[in-house]
């Protein structure tokens, strides 16, 4: 064990600042932010007194937080079934050698290049709910197709709205999601395949038995990055149907709202019980892709 | 040697990093000697024209004192007030800052964040400038603590001349209450047109208060805010029915729509009338629309003789950096010359009784009039009525029932956020 300084040191250096700088202003804050969240601080001016977890008990008896997660819920299903399916479609079509490949491909990926925000001004515009005479938008392209009877009020219905919010996230995120599945297929050695093929596997089989079960990590980091990504919605909502809109709320929104007011305390228990939801789905993650590293 | 170097890279750089984020937090604020720095959400159309304009008569009533503009754009003033908020938390105030009068301030008071003026309103003679009914409303516990800039009145409904005509109905005719309305209202619908126009939730909050204010008359509109009128009682109730068959000949993409958009649909004929605060004055005027003929302006039926106020105003922040300099900008503010350079490039009507607007609009000589003779009451939707927080609650439950449309739980939420505020 007598290594030399100099094998460790030069690293640890490297990473001390990054170290500190993540250890205050990532880590120390969410420490601050639950302690935050268990006083009674409800004004700007602090600090509070110790209040235990009243303020999530408020937070959950309060019916239009759980119509915010409901929301979320929706919205995060809604989302990571258009970008998974859609874009395993896509790169299933471009990996079987349709024509123009660099083409589609890049015409899939760009609307990643925008940003929610951008993007949701645009498409405030296009889900319009006016219909008839006043249509504008998609209802107005349904109109015109004669296809009025598809017209409908998107995000301002009561039940359903969240998932117009989903159409332009999962517009924007399926060329990505594709880009992943793309890399994942070319990542499948062809002599497996022909393998497959001289076993007498058909192609349906070749695909459950073979390509499936190569893919999976693939689609694990989908749904790992579009799940996470979906749970901090905030951008393309308040692009679209604004930040007081009752139909689009979901925890992120509340959050801002609970800020905005001046109630610290109930704003930073949202806040963490967003970290928490993030982590449900991050954790087990990142648990189980240490385990595979050190199993290598 | 490498590995040598690269260590002293690493350290090196680490230390740049830790000198960036150690000197990032006092600038600003500096505004010690002549500087006077004017925090306001002014920063673009005829908002930030006035501003410039009120700024030309600081420059003349104050040649040895400096403006520094602070404004934060963006967010209807809601990015300003959360900027303000941290820069007050960290005792950093500007000399003053644009604050809504009335009940919005009460955060800042309760936090004791901005100093009492009442000693400065007598000394200066502001109680004999400013409509006592105004005083009234500007009163927190018996003390003033802001000097305001200018009145905007929100009781104000705008109707398309041609789109009434064409429905069978006089312009000029007048009508005494809301049910009254409701036979016109039908009249546009039956034409095809959205009868009337709305926007997004806030609108709707605007809505809501004029047609309180029209069923439950001014004093028990008053008592909405100080707890003496119940808001779980039937006359609520009706109002809450009333406010409930209003939306029902609004446009159905209110939840899309900004104030702009909604009174542009009056001016191009699509709508036959829309409720907003009378800044909307300035559209009908870029559209060379004329009043009396083109469209016309009266107070939301039920509401004549009410003027349902809101109105900005500039305060003392406690620990402003220069408070002679802050008092010179509030006298200004204050002043005849001030009020009225600011009012005619901004489209408001001067708080002061005393300025001269011989030179302004004909709407804004209506409201000028009204103003001097109604009954004074404070807006809820623009913050004169309640603080934030309660109209935070306020919003969520209008915004709520433009979703799902029920009455009952809507007059719920009300009174919940109500019980709330009072604590």
């Amino acid at each position: 064990m007598r290594r030399s300084w100099r094998t460790w040191a030069p690293g640890l250096i490297l990473l001390l600042p990054s170290m500190v700088l993540i250890g205050i202003f990532v880590y120390g804050l969410i420490v601050a932010n639950v302690q935050t969240s268990l006083t009674d601080q409800h004004t700007r001016v602090g600090p509070g007194n110790w209040a235990g977890l009243e303020n999530y008990r408020t937070l959950f008896g309060d019916e239009d937080f759980r119509y915010g997660l409901r929301n979320l819920l929706y919205y995060t299903l809604a989302f990571l079934a258009g970008t998974l399916l859609i874009g395993f479609v896509w790169a299933w079509l471009l990996e079987r050698g349709l024509w123009g490949e660099g083409f589609f491909r890049a015409v899939y990926l760009f609307p990643m290049a925008v940003s929610f925000i951008a993007s949701g001004v645009v498409w405030r515009w296009l889900l319009n709910s006016a219909e008839g005479d006043r249509a504008t938008g998609l209802n107005r392209g349904f109109d015109s197709l004669h296809l009025g009877f598809l017209s409908n009020e998107w995000w301002s219905n009561e039940r359903w709205g969240i998932l117009a919010i989903a159409v332009p996230a999962v517009w924007q995120l399926a060329g990505y999601v594709m880009a992943l599945f793309l890399a994942g297929f070319r990542g499948i050695p062809e002599e497996l395949r022909e393998a497959a093929r001289m076993d007498g596997a058909s192609e349906w089989k070749l695909y459950r038995h073979v390509i499936f079960p190569q893919l999976s990590p693939v689609a694990l980091s989908a749904i790992i990055i579009v799940g996470h990504m979906s749970l901090k919605v905030f951008d393309l909502i308040v692009a679209i149907a604004g930040d007081t809109n009752y139909t689009t709320k979901v925890p992120a929104i509340d959050l801002w709202t609970e800020y905005s007011r001046g109630d610290y305390a109930i704003s930073s228990a949202i806040g963490t019980v967003l970290l928490v939801i993030v982590a449900v789905l991050i954790v087990p993650y990142l648990v189980y892709t240490f385990r595979q590293e050190r199993r290598r | 040697m490498g590995h040598k170097r690269r260590a002293w890279g690493a350290a090196l750089a680490a230390m740049a990093l830790l000198a960036t984020s150690a000197c990032g937090g006092d600038d600003g604020g500096d505004g010690g000697g002549s500087d006077v720095e004017v925090f306001t959400w002014w920063a673009s159309g005829s908002e930030k024209a006035g501003l410039d304009a009120l700024v030309a008569v600081f420059d003349e009533q104050n040649p040895d004192l400096k403006f520094i503009n602070g404004s934060v754009a963006g967010g209807a003033g809601k990015d300003a007030k959360n900027v303000l908020a941290s820069r007050l938390q960290q005792e950093d105030p500007p000399d003053t800052f644009q604050a809504h009068a009335g009940a919005e301030l009460t955060d800042y008071i309760n936090n004791g964040q901005i100093q009492d003026l009442t000693s400065m309103y007598d000394e200066e003679g502001w109680n004999d400038v400013f409509p006592e009914t105004l005083i009234e409303r500007l009163k927190q516990d018996g003390k003033i603590y802001s000097v305001p800039s200018n009145i905007h009145r929100a009781n104000v409904v705008w109707a398309n001349n041609a789109v009434l005509t064409d429905a069978g109905l006089d312009p000029k005719a007048k009508y005494a209450s809301l049910d009254e309305w409701f036979a016109a209202l039908d009249k546009v619908k039956a034409k095809g047109k959205v009868a009337l126009s709305i926007a997004t939730d806030w609108t709707q909050v605007h809505l809501l208060e004029t047609v309180l204010l029209a069923d439950l008359g001014e004093e028990a509109y008053n008592g909405l805010w100080d707890g003496s009128t119940d808001w779980s009682g039937d006359e609520v109730k009706a109002a809450l029915e009333d406010y409930s068959k209003l939306l029902s000949y609004t446009n159905e993409d209110r939840q899309s729509l900004d104030w702009p958009d909604a009174t542009q649909m009056v001016i191009d004929g699509e709508a036959g009338f829309n409720v907003m605060g009378d800044w909307a004055v300035a559209a009908f005027d870029e559209n060379q629309k004329t009043l009396d003929t083109d469209y016309v302006a009266f107070p939301v039926p039920g509401t004549e003789g009410v003027f349902d106020f809101l109105a900005d105003s500039f305060t003392l922040p406690v620990g402003a950096p220069n408070e002679d300099g802050t008092k010179a900008w509030l006298q200004t503010v204050a002043s005849p010359e001030g009020q009225e350079a600011f009012n005619a490039a901004k489209g408001s009507i001067p708080a002061n009784t005393e300025a001269d607007t011989s030179a302004f609009g004909p709407y804004q000589q209506t409201a000028i009039e009204d103003y001097a003779s109604d009954q004074i009451v404070s807006s809820l939707a623009h913050g004169a009525a309640v603080p934030i927080s309660w109209l935070t609650d306020v919003t969520s439950a209008v915004a709520k029932f433009s979703a799902n449309g029920d009455v009952d739980e809507l007059q719920g939420d009300l009174a919940d956020a109500a019980e709330k505020a009072a604590g």
